[in-house]
C-alpha cells in the first residue's frame, strides 16, 4: 500500500499536466459576460457623418464582430461572416479597431461585407471599453442589451454551428 | 572575455530599449505609483510581459490609460479597478485573494505543512524504533568488532 503513494501522486501530477496542456493561455475569459455592453457612440466606416451607437441596436440579438484590415486571422474568419449574414439569422455589426477608413473600406469591398454597419474605432478606445485585447474579437449581445458570449479569435464554421447559433436561437426566444 | 562584454552591452541596450515612452508627471509619488503599477499588470498580447515592458499596440493604449487615471488624481486601486473591470484579475500578477484563487495562495502554504507533518511522523517513528532497538549481545559485539577491525586495517 504504501508503494501505491507515490503512484497515486505521479499519475494525479500527469493528469493535472496533461488538462494544463489542453488548456490555451491565450483564451482570457471576459468579465463582461453576463454584464450591459459597454456603452458606444461613433462615426461609421462607410460615412464619417453617420453614427453608430449601441442604443441604435439594443432591442435585438445582434452580433459584434471586432476586425481590422491589418489583421491576418480576420482574412481567415472573414468568409464564414460573409456566409452566414446572408443566412438572415442575425445582424452583424463591426467594430473596425485601429484601422484606417481607405483601408477598411477597401478591405471590404474586396472581401464582401457581412455588416449592416461598422463602427470606426480609430484610437482603440472603444476596443478598450470592450475588454478588446486582440483582433478579431466577436461579442454576441442579447435583446436587453447584455453580452452573453465573446469568442476569441477567429469564429470557424464549427464554431458557429455548434456554440453560437444554438445560442442565438435561446436567446431570440428569450423574452 | 570582448565577447562577454558585448553581450552585456546588447542586453542592456536591449533592457533601455523596452523602456518605452517617457511619462512625465508634475508629482513624483504619482510617478512612482504609475511605474509600479505597470510592472504589476500582465500585457494582455505579449503575456509573459509586463506592461511597462510590453511594446504591443494595446499596452502602449492601456499605459496611457493608467497614466490618464494616475495623473486625474485617482488611487492606484480605481486604475487596477478600471483594467480588472474589461480584462479581469487575469491582467493582475498579484490576483486577489478570491474563493477561485483560494488554492493558488494557500496552497505552497498547504504543501509546506504537509510536508513538515510528514518529516515529524517520520523522525518520531525512528525515534522509537532506535528506542525499541535492543541493546547487542557480547557475542554481536564481538563480531562487530572484528567487521570493523577488518575494514578499517
Amino acid at each position: 500500500m504504501r508503494f501505491a503513494i507515490p503512484l497515486v501522486i505521479f499519475v494525479l501530477l500527469v493528469v493535472l499536466l496533461g488538462v494544463g496542456l489542453t488548456l490555451d493561455p491565450r483564451e482570457v475569459p471576459s468579465p463582461l459576460i453576463g454584464k450591459p455592453a459597454p456603452a458606444f457612440s461613433l462615426p461609421e466606416v462607410a460615412a464619417a457623418d453617420r453614427t453608430l451607437s449601441l442604443d441604435q441596436l439594443k432591442g435585438q440579438v445582434f452580433l459584434l464582430n471586432v476586425w481590422a484590415s491589418w489583421c491576418v486571422s480576420c482574412r481567415q474568419e472573414h468568409p464564414v461572416l460573409v456566409e452566414f449574414s446572408k443566412r438572415g439569422i442575425v445582424p452583424i455589426y463591426g467594430l473596425n479597431y485601429k484601422d484606417t477608413r481607405d483601408d477598411a473600406l477597401a478591405w471590404l469591398k474586396r472581401f464582401g461585407d457581412p455588416y449592416r454597419a461598422s463602427a470606426f474605432d480609430e484610437d482603440g478606445k472603444m476596443g478598450i471599453e470592450w475588454g478588446v485585447y486582440g483582433v478579431p474579437e466577436t461579442f454576441l449581445v442579447d435583446k436587453h442589451g447584455v453580452i452573453r458570449y465573446k469568442q476569441t479569435g477567429p469564429v470557424t464554421p464549427e464554431d458557429l454551428e455548434n456554440k453560437i447559433l444554438p445560442l442565438i436561437r435561446e436567446l431570440q426566444s428569450a423574452a | 572575455m570582448k565577447r562577454l562584454i558585448l553581450c552585456l552591452c546588447g542586453l542592456l541596450a536591449g533592457h533601455a530599449a523596452d523602456a518605452m515612452e517617457v511619462r512625465q508627471f508634475d508629482d513624483p509619488a504619482k510617478q512612482e505609483r504609475y511605474e509600479t503599477l505597470i510592472k504589476d499588470v500582465r500585457c494582455l498580447v505579449c503575456q509573459n510581459q509586463s506592461l511597462a515592458e510590453s511594446d504591443a499596440e494595446l499596452a502602449k493604449d492601456l499605459r496611457t490609460e493608467v497614466y490618464n487615471i494616475i495623473e486625474s488624481g485617482k488611487s492606484s486601486e480605481e486604475a487596477v479597478q478600471f483594467l480588472t473591470d474589461r480584462y479581469g484579475d487575469f491582467v493582475l500578477y498579484r490576483p486577489p485573494f478570491k474563493s477561485i484563487t483560494l488554492l493558488l495562495w494557500l496552497g505552497p502554504f498547504l504543501l509546506l505543512a504537509g510536508g513538515a507533518v510528514f518529516l515529524w511522523k517520520q523522525a518520531r517513528r525512528r525515534a522509537e524504533a532506535a528506542q525499541q532497538e535492543e541493546a547487542l549481545s557480547a557475542e554481536e559485539r564481538r563480531r562487530l568488532q572484528q567487521l570493523k577491525d577488518r575494514f578499517q586495517g
